[in-house]
């Protein structure tokens, strides 16, 4: 027991006289936090239009009046003719072209349901769909008064339902509540899984670990020499980054702190089983940074963070179940924003417990003491 | 002179090569990411559970959960009995949404009397909640007219919308672009950054720099290697992207493959300043791997679109560069214009790599402390 307490003590020494890593480990991830949770929101709050009124009537006029007014659009240009607009669209300037055909008012009045031509740039396809969603609503809108206005006929609007829709845990959906969890969750294992991987190796490299190695140290006493320390730091970050999202973007806490903590500690053994596995096959830093990197990535794609596990094809579903950071998020997202006990994060723990059993005792197993 | 620095390049690609780990990040980096995000990653949404709570259980609402579920948009879960029923799906993270309809249903469709079907949605995820709750609306709405017939009217508007340059609405369309972009950063900017590192860290650095080569000649021939390589990467994106995922280029080849050697520049001389301003492969690595790697996938308009950003986040996504070369390579491939449409971007990046390289060269110390 002394011997793993002065192991500890030795890593702590060396992490904190490193004074270029130090901000880098705390400062860096937290301004991340702070501005990333801000960024990724799918929402589409502004859609570059053009119109082009090739009627020029009280109708046409009065629709552009209602576009505009929409806070969702911005009237770019109002060009003369189709390939003008395809100028605004072919330079990136505008995402939506609304062509008025010429004779609309009267063929509307004719009752001759003149069509209107909308243009996409469907280069994302998500984005496409909302914002043409947008205007075709305003357009539907603008028919219903139309009709009210024109003709005697009026629709009956008694049976039309009304759908009430409620949005329980964020009833104003905060884009920041659900990312912030998230985020912190990605960027604590990000920096643990770097740190970890990298250290061993290191060591390794500029030949400290020789001395250990002439020791009596057990390799299970030098793995948890190694784990414990960064397992501190990871639980640091966490607490930072939760207090800081919480004073700024107050995010919800509706479960217990507790459960969400004891899962971390789980996740991060985990975490940092798989980086010091990684660092045991590595010769140096940089192998050891491409293979941590290679993996990282695909965690992160994968995790569920920016897009939803659910979508994605069985085989790719299955493909999350050895990656702790979707666990970590989804835990994240369901004990802080639902109030979830453990009855409901059960899978994920029995999961990722697994996960840091067999990652922990590969990198006891896989550690040598003898270079061969 | 030429013959010096072509043996320092060989030996320096000889390097890379060998290396097993290196080549899974140049080669296995690259495809297990445009794999990825062409199988497995999209932003649609399929098969969202949905619980039902139906007061009315006759013909009519069956009728409705089924159209509603051969959307392929909703998958039912579970039927509720009662609305204490309702948040258990939710805390385990098994529903998405429950939709109650009420006991009046059917006959409320045929009469005039009027009926409310509520809609509940996991918030926590208003990304999910805000797209499931539109597709419903329309699909009720659609079941309705059906059901009721609301046809009969002659001023109506007709809507024809055409999607442009990806008229199957494909995802692969937008990621393609994306992921080259990244992938040139990654390489161009972290390898070399990491390279010049280790030689400071393991004191080879200054083995060179008493050589009598240039130490702009040794910074070059360190690059140059990445430099290709990243190039053969672009052109196997592109062949994967064109072959498994039907992208096209409709624009210029050339003037592709010449925006990339900018940009490919642009990133080596991002990745050169971060060695002269970092002393271990640590360093370089937490400030490559920070700085760079998540903000360039964040903040570029890559998976979300900028313009719906804060002002503060728009402007930091106009520092970075990928969001401009992201821009360029959709002007190119997909909507095929030339120079005259992103003469605008192109400049930025001439800039920004001229205001890179001489920060880069006021950095840069011959001698080592």
């Amino acid at each position: 027991m002394r011997v793993l307490w002065f192991l500890i003590q030795k890593e702590f020494i060396q992490i904190f006289r490193n004074k270029a890593l130090l901000p880098m480990m705390t400062i860096l991830p937290v301004i991340q936090l702070l501005l990333l949770s801000n960024a990724a929101s799918n929402e589409v709050k502004n859609v570059n239009i053009a119109v082009v009124d090739n009627d020029q009537s009280e109708f046409s006029k009065e629709l552009t009046d209602k576009i505009m007014a929409n806070k969702r659009f911005s009237l770019i240009a109002t060009p003369f003719g189709n390939k003008e607009a395809m100028k605004y669209m072919q330079g990136n300037e505008v995402d939506i072209i609304l062509q008025i055909p010429a004779n609309f008012e009267k063929k509307f009045l004719r009752k001759e349901q003149p069509s209107m031509q909308v243009l996409v740039n469907a280069v994302n396809g998500q984005q496409a769909t909302v914002g043409s969603g947008y205007l075709i609503n305003i357009i539907s809108t603008f028919n219903k008064s139309l009709i009210e206005n024109v003709a005697s006929f009026t629709m009956s609007k008694t049976n039309t339902a009304t759908i009430v829709n409620r949005n329980w845990y964020n009833p104003e959906l905060k884009y920041t509540h659900f990312m912030a969890p998230g985020i912190l969750a990605e960027l604590t294992a990000l920096l643990t899984i770097v740190l970890s991987a990298m250290n061993v190796v290191r060591e390794r490299e500029i030949g400290t670990i020789e001395q250990i190695n002439v020791t009596p140290i057990k390799k299970w006493q030098f793995i948890l020499g190694k784990l414990i320390p960064f397992l501190c730091i990871g639980i640091f970050l966490l607490i930072i980054g939760l207090t800081v999202s919480k004073i700024i973007f107050n995010i919800p806490m509706r479960g217990s702190l507790i459960t969400l903590f004891l899962y971390a500690i789980v996740n991060l053994v985990a975490v940092l089983g798989f980086g010091l596995l990684i660092s045991n096959f590595a010769n140096t830093q940089q192998q050891a940074i491409f293979v941590a990197f290679f993996f990282i990535l695909i965690f992160i794609l994968m995790c569920g963070l920016f897009t939803p596990i659910e979508s994605m094809p069985k085989w790719a579903q299955y493909a999350t179940i050895p990656n702790p950071l979707a666990h970590f998020i989804s835990v994240a997202r369901k004990v802080l924003m639902k109030g979830s006990g453990w009855a409901a994060i059960k899978m994920e723990f029995i999961y990722t417990l697994v996960l840091a059993i067999i990652f922990n005792t590969l990198a006891i197993i896989s550690y040598r003491k003898q270079e061969s | 002179m030429f013959k010096v620095f072509w043996a320092f390049v060989k030996k320096e690609t000889y390097h890379i090569l060998r290396d097993k780990r290196t080549l899974l990040i140049l080669f296995g980096m690259p495809l297990a990411q445009i794999l990825i995000f062409g199988f497995a990653v999209t932003n649609e949404f399929k098969n969202a559970a949905i619980d039902v709570l139906d007061h009315s259980k006759d013909q009519e609402s069956k009728q409705l959960i089924q159209q509603m579920q051969s959307s392929g948009y909703f998958k039912l879960h579970n039927l509720l009995k009662s609305e204490d029923e309702m948040e258990a799906g939710f805390k385990n993270g098994d529903t998405k949404l429950v939709m109650v309809i009420p006991a009046n249903f059917s006959s409320a469709l045929y009469s005039n009397t009027g009926m409310k079907i509520q809609i509940i949605a996991d918030g926590s995820d208003p990304n999910n909640a805000n797209t499931l709750v539109q597709y419903a609306n329309q699909m009720i709405h659609r079941f309705q007219e059906q059901k009721g017939d609301l046809s009969s009217n002659p001023y109506k508007i007709p809507i024809e919308t055409r999607m442009l340059y990806n008229p199957q609405l494909r995802s692969s369309y937008n990621f393609v672009p994306g992921t080259i972009a990244l992938i040139l950063l990654i390489i161009s900017a972290m390898l070399t950054s990491l390279t010049i590192a280790k030689e400071k860290e393991t004191g080879t650095m200054e083995i060179l720099l008493v050589s009598p080569l240039h130490p702009l000649i040794i910074i070059l021939g360190k690059v140059t290697p990445y430099a290709v390589l990243s190039f053969v990467d672009v052109i196997l994106v592109l062949l994967i992207g064109y072959f498994i995922f039907d992208v096209p280029v409709v624009g210029s080849l050339i003037l592709l493959l010449i925006m990339s050697a900018l940009y490919v520049i642009t990133a080596l001389s991002l990745g050169t300043l971060i060695s002269t301003a970092s002393k271990t492969q640590q360093d370089a690595m937490m400030r490559s791997l920070m700085g760079l790697m998540l903000p360039s996938m964040i903040l570029s308009g890559f998976i979300f679109p900028l313009t719906s950003m804060p002002l503060v986040l728009q402007v930091l996504g106009h520092l970075i560069p990928a969001t401009y070369f992201i821009e360029i390579l959709k002007g190119i491939m997909l909507r095929g214009v030339g120079l005259e449409f992103i003469w605008k971007p192109f400049l930025i990046l001439v800039f920004m790599t001229v205001v890179l390289l001489l920060l880069t060269w006021k950095n840069f110390k011959i001698r080592l402390q």
